[in-house]
């Protein structure tokens, strides 16, 4: 499941490429001005990506606290 | 004493009684004042993380970014989003490093991997430039709350006083622990108040968000989006791309990292922070209900907006909750800067010219200098005059400078020499530096430009010639494992 952390690109995308298309007051979205509804829907995904990422992630996997000294490098 | 006062007094005397009892049971050498001992768990951390970003630029700025710029103001939710995502693979490798290490602060980090205690210094200085405009920023935005939430009966430069006495006190005393605990209390209070003014503002005066937006749409046609030129699309990607890049690259900011008593509290952190972000959108609500109802507020007083339409709305014992809550913002994350400039004088300039010093000494330097700091902070809250707003600029724009050197070293082969890092920094800052005194920017030296080039945050050409000089220098001064590959 590693290819899951590349998902973490598109809040980038979402949001740096997004302001290009809805870059606008109207229509309002749950009342709020379209590039505002924009942007906070893309906080919302952001979230849940990086749940998604959190959970496939083998680092968090281990009940035990990962502790610095444990790990050795490669 | 009116009632706004006597909760605002009781709040700041309930914060400095908590952060002196913090210290109970702690034996405070330089790890435990600065870094907690490296015992704190996700939700301290969360605080003190989420705390150093809910600051009074928040509180008050956030909304009066709102209400006297409109749409632009969407940048702030935009870049700390962007932040929290790269958060979640920048700060385990930072935080694994400074534990293996036994680091204090931010230039130890740089000190160590580069194997400098010169850099050290350099990166202490780059620092202590950005965090005392910043604490300036704190304090000032303190005595604005506290005269007006107090209805003029206490003046801004009490306010300074007292809230530089407090902080002193409970930072000198308590170090870390201290801002932990009022953050938690700050967090939770801040929350509750910006969530009932950013629904209840807008609602009571409009009826719903839609009507209100509607009226400002039709009041001010466009001012809720970007702009055709100036802060327009160009602005906004390479503001938000910019200020995400050196969103953790504060001092402050390495210091409440250490604190972590494990990794995984910022992968979890960087899930929940954006949502907790949130809570700006309800600032923003304020800022935007105040637009049309405080009408004529523009230069510094748009960051009154917040106080002036709440004035309108409601008695004194809420104003006093409210502007309790302000103080905090100041407060806390006023400690953390505090304690973060105190600990890079000690541990890395103190340091570095006596090399023989022992930890105790350091310790003792640190909580000296604290005081010290903060009357410098306040000297320069009621003294500078436009200085300070030129340091101010240039603040994050300095710290910034630090990330390409910061990533190279995480790197497992670091590609960066010693001699690469200090020129990469060197010329960054000095960058920095000559634009913002000189007031370059991108429209002033291209001027025939398209427009997406010319609305380009100037920061971009520092970081530019900053890897430059990093990539020139490392070539031409690269020996055979001279820097240990770790």
């Amino acid at each position: 499941m590693a290819w899951v952390r590349y998902l973490a690109v598109l809040p980038f995308v979402g949001l740096l490429g997004g302001v290009f298309f809805f870059n606008r007051v109207t229509p309002l979205v749950f009342g709020m001005p379209l590039l505002l509804a924009w942007i906070v829907l893309w906080i919302l995904l952001t979230a849940v990506i990086m749940t998604v990422i959190y959970r496939c992630d083998p680092e968090n996997a281990d009940p035990a606290p990962d502790l610095g000294a444990r790990r050795t490098r490669p | 004493m009116n009632a706004a006062l006597l909760i605002i007094a009781l709040t700041a005397l309930a914060a400095l009684l908590l952060g002196l009892r913090a210290r109970r049971g702690k034996d405070m050498d330089l790890e435990q004042w600065s870094v907690g001992g490296r015992g704190f768990g996700t939700i301290l951390v969360f605080v003190l993380m989420a705390g150093e970003i809910y600051t009074t630029f928040t509180f008050l700025g956030g909304s009066g970014y709102a209400y006297g710029h409109g749409g632009p103001a969407f940048y702030i939710l935009a870049y700390g989003c962007l932040a929290y995502t790269i958060s979640y693979w920048l700060l385990p490798p930072i935080w694994r490093y400074a534990k293996q290490h036994r680091l204090i602060s931010q230039p130890d980090f740089f000190a160590r991997k580069y194997d400098s205690p010169a850099l050290g210094v350099v990166v202490a200085l780059v620092g202590i430039v950005a965090l005392i405009p910043y604490l300036v920023l704190q304090l000032k935005g303190l005595g604005i709350i506290v005269a007006t939430a107090s209805y003029g009966s206490i003046g801004s430069t009490p306010a300074i006083w007292i809230g530089a006495a407090v902080v002193t006190a409970y930072v000198m005393v308590s170090g870390v622990h201290g801002s932990a605990w009022t953050a938690v209390v700050k967090d939770t209070l801040i929350l509750a108040v910006v969530l009932f003014l950013g629904i209840y503002l807008p609602l009571q005066e409009y009826g719903s968000y839609g009507a209100m937006f509607t009226a400002i749409e039709a009041a001010k046609p466009g001012f809720l989006a970007l702009r055709p030129t100036g802060e327009s699309i160009a602005w906004f990607d390479s503001t938000v791309l910019l200020t995400a890049l050196g969103f953790y690259c504060w001092p402050h900011t390495f210091g409440s990292l250490y604190t972590a008593k494990d990794a995984r509290a910022f992968r979890r952190n960087a899930a929940l922070l954006p949502l907790y972000q949130l809570i700006l959108l309800f600032v923003f609500f304020v800022g935007f209900a105040a637009i049309l109802k405080v009408p004529g507020l523009s230069g510094p007083d748009i960051d009154l907006a917040l106080l002036r339409l709440s004035l309108q709305h409601f008695d004194p014992w809420f104003i006093g909750v409210i502007g309790a809550a302000g103080v905090l913002t100041a407060l806390v994350p006023g400690s953390m800067i505090l304690m973060a400039s105190a600990t890079l004088l000690a541990n890395n300039i103190y340091r570095a010219f006596s090399p023989d010093a022992p930890d105790r000494a350091v310790t003792t330097v640190a909580r000296g200098l604290v005081p010290v700091v903060a009357l410098v902070a306040v000297w320069f809250t009621l003294e500078g005059g436009t200085t300070i707003v030129a340091l101010l600029l240039m603040g994050y724009a300095f710290v910034t400078q630090l990330l390409p050197t910061l990533v190279a070293s995480l790197l497992p082969h670091n590609p960066v020499t010693r001699e690469g890092a200090f020129a990469g920094i060197g010329v960054g800052v000095a960058t920095v530096a000559a634009t913002t005194l000189t007031h370059t920017s991108f429209a002033t030296l291209f001027p025939t430009w398209p427009e997406g080039v010319r609305d380009l945050n100037i920061g971009i050409i520092a970081l530019v010639l900053n890897l430059v000089a990093l990539a020139v220098v490392s070539a031409l001064t690269r020996r055979p494992a001279t820097v240990p590959a770790e």
